[in-house]
Formats: C-alpha cells, sequence, structure tokens
C-alpha cells in the first residue's frame, strides 16, 4: 500500500511553512567531514604508517616496485574482505573461506582433468565456472546451517572449514596442480594481467569487487536489510524483513568470491597447491575490523575494508624494509585487530 | 459495521504451552478495540498472529475484510494494511531516522534500487508534523538510539500511520513513557480513530485504555474472558470486572452485574 498522496501533500505544506533548521544552512563541507569521519580516520591512518616506513626505508617505498607488488598480492584477500564486510554487518563471522578458496580449486581441478582429453581450453572455462559455483554451494551450505539450524556463525564455520579442506585432500589426494593451460585463454590476461601494461588486474577486480559491494551495501534494498538485520534482527524480523535470506545471501557472496579468489592466487603463482588459503584467516578478519566495521554488527563500510586491506598489506614489506624480523608481522596484525575491535567496544558504550 | 480483521478459533502452543486457546476476536471498520490482560494473558502471543510473524496453529483462522488468509507473513500483513507498533518499537539503534521509518518497506524500483531522495525527504516531512520534533539537532540522518523514549515512540507510532494502515496494532504503547509522553501518545490514538482506521490498542493499564477504546476485550490465561462495548459499564464497573476475572478467570458474573 502507498501512502496517500494527499497526505503528503499536506504534510508539505506543513514542511514549507517553517523556517530552515540551522542543520541545513550548515556549510556542506562541514558536514561532508563530519558524515565521513570513520573514512577519513581509517585514510589518515594508512598515510601515517606509510610516511613511518618511507621515513625508514626511503629506498624500498621511494620506488615503484613496492606499489606493484602491493596492487598484485593486497586483492588476494582483498577480494574476500570486502563481501566479508557484508556478513560481518549482518552480525554473522565466516571463517571458512579460506578452505572455500582450496575447495573453488579442488572442483577446478577435477573438471580441468575430466574435460581436458576432449577441449584444453575449454577445459580451463568449465573448470573457471565450476570453480564458482562450488565456492557459491559453500557458501549457501554455511547460510543454511547458521539460518536453518541456528546454529552460530563462528561455530558452524570452523565446522565448514574442516570440512572444505577435508573434501580439498581427499579429491586432490594431496597433489596440486599445474595452472599454466590457463595462460593459453583469455582469463589470464583478464584476471592476473595488467592493465595497459601496468596496473595489475587483481587490483582492478578489487576496486570493481569494492565499488560494486558498496553500491549494493549503500544503494540497494538488500544492503538496507544487511544493515537492519545486524543492528538489531528482531526488529527487522518483525518488520518484514527477511533476515534469514538476506544472512544467506552474504554468506553465498563470501562464497564465490572465496572461490574466486582463489582461482586468482592460483593462477598468479601458475600452481594449485592443496593448501591454498591457509594465511589468509587472519589478514582477511584484520582488514574488515581495523576497517571500521563493528563486529557487533550493523554499522561498517566497504571503503573502510578496503582502505585497511592496505595497510594491512603494507605492514609486512614495511617491517622487513625498515629492518625488522617478519617475526613481528602476526604480533602486529593480531594487536591490530584486539585494538580496533576494543575500540569498537568502547565507542558502542559511550553512544548508550 | 463490517469487520476489518476476524480470528476464529485461533490457538498457539509453543512445544506444551499453549500460549492462547481459541480466541475469536472481531475488529470493525473504524472501531478502537481495547484488549486488556495480565502478564502471561497471551496478549503479545495474539499480535504476532495478527501481524504474520506467528502462524496460528492448525485449525485457527484469520479473516481480512470477509477474504480467507492462508498463510500470513509480515510483509503480506504490511501489504493489506496491518501495522503494528511494538512493545519494543522494533528499532533499529544505529540506523538513521529514515531507515527505521522505511525499515522493511523502502522505497525502491524495480530492480531494488533505493529512492533515498524520497525517503530523506519524506523523514523531514514527516518530523516536523506527525512526530512533532522540533529540536533542530535531529535531521532524517540523526540514529534513533540518541532518541529518548518518548522521540522512539513517537517514530514507531509515526511509522504506523505513514503506510495508512487500515488496522494500527500497539503493543503497549505506553510502556516506559513519562505523563506527558503517554498524553501525546493516546492523542496519537485518537487520530487513528478521526482518520477513520481501526486499532488494536493493548495496555495494562485500564485508564488508558478505557476513555479511547469503542470495546473493551478481556484476555485472561490464553482465552478471551469477555468483552464489553465502553458504553455497557463504567470505569468502576470495568475494575470490578477485572479483578472478578483475576480470581475466577471468567467474566459470566461480571456481565450479569454490568446489566
Amino acid at each position: 500500500m502507498q501512502p496517500d498522496e494527499n497526505g503528503a501533500a499536506a504534510m508539505n505544506s506543513a514542511l514549507e511553512a517553517r523556517p530552515l533548521s540551522p542543520t541545513a544552512k550548515r556549510s556542506g563541507l562541514a558536514k561532508l567531514l563530519r558524515n565521513n569521519s570513520m573514512q577519513i580516520a581509517i585514510v589518515v591512518v594508512l598515510l601515517l604508517i606509510w610516511a613511518f616506513f618511507f621515513w625508514r626505508s626511503p629506498r624500498t617505498f621511494g620506488a615503484y616496485d613496492i606499489y606493484n607488488s602491493l596492487m598484485s598480492t593486497t586483492p588476494y584477500f582483498a577480494l574476500m574482505a570486502i563481501p566479508l564486510t557484508l556478513v560481518i554487518i549482518a552480525k554473522e563471522i565466516d571463517l571458512s573461506f579460506p578452505s572455500i578458496m582450496a575447495w573453488g580449486m579442488a572442483a577446478y581441478d577435477v573438471t580441468f582433468l575430466l574435460v581436458r582429453p576432449f577441449n584444453p581450453s575449454l577445459a580451463v572455462w568449465l573448470g573457471f565456472v565450476a570453480c564458482l559455483l562450488a565456492g557459491l554451494l559453500a557458501g549457501l551450505l554455511n547460510g543454511l546451517i547458521v539460518v536453518r539450524l541456528g546454529i552460530p556463525s563462528l561455530v558452524a564455520t570452523i565446522g565448514t572449514q574442516f570440512f572444505w579442506r577435508g573434501v580439498v585432500l581427499v579429491v586432490t589426494n594431496g597433489q596440486g596442480l599445474g595452472m599454466t593451460p590457463v595462460q593459453t585463454t583469455f582469463l589470464y590476461p583478464a584476471l592476473v594481467g595488467r592493465l595497459g601494461g601496468v596496473i595489475p588486474m587483481q587490483f582492478v577486480w578489487t576496486i570493481v569487487f569494492a565499488v560494486v559491494t558498496w553500491f549494493f551495501l549503500n544503494r540497494h534494498k538488500f544492503g538496507a536489510h544487511v544493515y537492519l538485520t545486524g543492528d538489531n534482527t528482531d526488529s527487522a524480523r518483525l518488520m518484514g524483513v527477511d533476515v534469514e535470506r538476506t544472512k544467506t545471501l552474504t554468506f553465498v557472496i563470501v562464497g564465490v568470491a572465496a572461490a574466486f579468489a582463489g582461482f586468482v592466487v592460483s593462477e598468479g603463482v601458475l600452481f594449485l597447491w592443496p593448501t591454498l588459503g591457509e594465511g589468509y584467516l587472519l589478514n582477511t578478519l584484520a582488514s574488515v575490523f581495523l576497517g571500521g566495521t563493528s563486529v557487533f554488527g550493523g554499522t561498517g563500510s566497504v571503503f573502510g575494508t578496503f582502505v585497511a586491506a592496505y595497510i594491512i598489506a603494507l605492514i609486512n614489506p614495511g617491517i622487513v624494509a625498515a629492518g625488522w624480523t617478519s617475526y613481528w608481522t602476526q604480533l602486529i596484525y593480531g594487536g591490530i585487530i584486539v585494538v580496533s575491535v576494543s575500540l569498537q567496544a568502547l565507542l558502542r558504550r559511550r553512544l548508550s | 459495521m463490517g469487520s476489518v480483521l476476524r480470528l476464529m478459533n485461533v490457538s498457539k502452543t509453543f512445544g506444551e504451552v499453549a500460549a492462547i486457546r481459541n480466541v475469536n476476536l472481531e475488529v470493525g471498520v473504524n472501531e478502537i478495540v481495547g484488549l486488556l490482560g495480565d502478564n502471561g494473558a497471551g496478549k503479545s502471543t495474539l499480535v504476532k498472529i495478527m501481524t504474520g510473524y506467528h502462524q496460528p496453529d492448525p485449525g485457527g483462522e484469520l479473516y481480512w475484510k470477509g477474504e480467507k488468509i492462508d498463510r500470513l507473513s509480515v510483509a503480506r500483513a504490511r501489504e493489506l494494511g496491518i501495522e503494528v507498533v511494538y512493545q519494543e518499537r522494533a528499532l533499529a539503534d544505529l540506523q538513521s531516522l529514515w531507515r527505521n521509518i522505511f525499515m522493511g518497506r523502502e522505497v525502491c524500483n524495480r530492480w531494488g534500487l533505493l529512492d533515498l531522495n524520497k525517503m530523506k525527504k519524506e523523514t523531514q516531512t514527516l518530523m516536523s508534523t506527525l512526530m512533532g520534533f522540533t529540536s533542530s539537532a535531529v535531521t532524517s540522518d540523526s540514529v534513533v538510539g540518541a532518541f529518548s523514549g518518548g522521540e522512539r515512540q513517537g517514530v514507531a507510532i509515526t511509522r504506523a500511520l505513514y503506510f495508512q494502515a487500515e488496522l494500527i496494532i500497539l503493543d503497549e504503547p505506553t510502556m516506559g513513557l513519562s505523563v506527558s509522553e503517554t498524553k501525546k501518545c493516546l492523542e496519537f490514538v485518537r487520530g487513528i480513530k478521526r482518520a477513520g482506521k481501526s486499532a488494536i490498542f493493548i495496555d495494562h493499564n485500564i485508564f488508558h485504555v478505557h476513555p479511547i477504546a469503542d470495546r473493551i476485550v478481556v484476555l485472561d490465561r490464553g482465552t478471551v474472558a469477555g468483552e464489553f462495548r465502553k458504553d455497557e459499564l463504567t470505569l468502576d464497573q470495568l475494575i470490578d470486572s477485572l479483578s472478578l476475572v483475576a480470581r475466577t478467570g471468567s467474566l459470566e458474573g461480571a456481565n450479569h452485574a454490568a446489566r
């Protein structure tokens, strides 16, 4: 049912009779700064960390090489951190994505080997499709376990993390697979080539993921429902938001993205390791939390996650270039998660 | 007088517990029905059945304007024109005012793209009219978690009125409100009557219900213990009847006494 037009018109005239409030007069720039303070803060953090490393090692951070390398390798986890933001805004968590990366590639492996004798190029394409479908299936399974059976996602996705890793080991028999046949197809330049011979395609895809995810989160009904579901699941349900479908969809998106990232990583190194995905959990989660997405659900931003992924990515080479041992990396990642989550808790307490 | 919503023989059990049993209830066009009952009488369960949140046990029937409705969902109920103001207000505290007003009913095109301008503009209009916000510090982008209890109730009621519901169900709307906020809230309910709509007004407090209801239904331990037209009895008689219900679980004697 639509609101009554006459009623709305009457209300409009009532509004026009009122003088403009001071809020409306406030300068646009001040408002812009206030509304985007979180985003601005995260960019400042990135610049500070960058400046620090630049000061410690101008030779490394003054050359293009390091940025080229960051643009190629950060997407490996940024591609998952961006959609994972949706899951966490919806007050769920997914810990299974590192295994889904490998599970998607196991599906590629099987499909590729089956079709290769007939048509090697077609085998690559069908393998790619199978990989994405496998990711979709794994995400759907996560969603159904969490939504239909009511298992907390923390536990459910630890379970599926082990399950899919096990499936991968069984299916591949622990063996890797060479990915060189992909080089003969268009997929290779499209996913890990260089745009204009300069910009790594991984980076381009990360931008595409970020823009599309931002759009759906902020300009589409689905995103509105993600926020409402995470903020107050009961209220959302009472007001007719399909909470179950919304949550399931977020898991499905992460599943597909993880499979895609798995493909990009394997293609980047031209080999499929059955251990693919191990080592991605911490930096992906750290990107989401550092980016300002609340572990309590209901708030978060794709832009924050995107910038935070680059902060996380800067740390490892930064530490090495500054002359410290890389043993510090994990400590710093862990510290970042603890500090950013604690800050959120403090902010939340101040709000209430 | 035709009926808007009619419940026939509606029961709801959760596991072993029967929350409500064989409830028959009718709401007429432009009628305010007061629903009274103690804690645990089954008021909230009844509300959630009328709004499609819970499904009644098999055998129970719901009619909307004379038409039988099978498997009412929350979205379907809102389409039909049933809006609820929940006890817990059903707001999302971290979200902006406009997102709360349009929760579950976002204005969007057929591709699902939100019409942000329209939603914010409408919210701005509602603030100065229905909600009566006068502070200039509050905008359509303000987060509702920072509002007072009365303001939050105003948001919840405004949301129900905005969508031009035929039937507005208010589940203990005065709970936790100050005296002046309660007065304003009751004025909202009178506004529903003036607008030609129907309402179910649920409260423990008979002093709130009696003045504005056309008919009062008393719910006790999951069943309808009795109902009166307001003109049938005075507030004093109502209070006597309710204490009788509390003792015996029935209004048989009270109905008699009222006549």
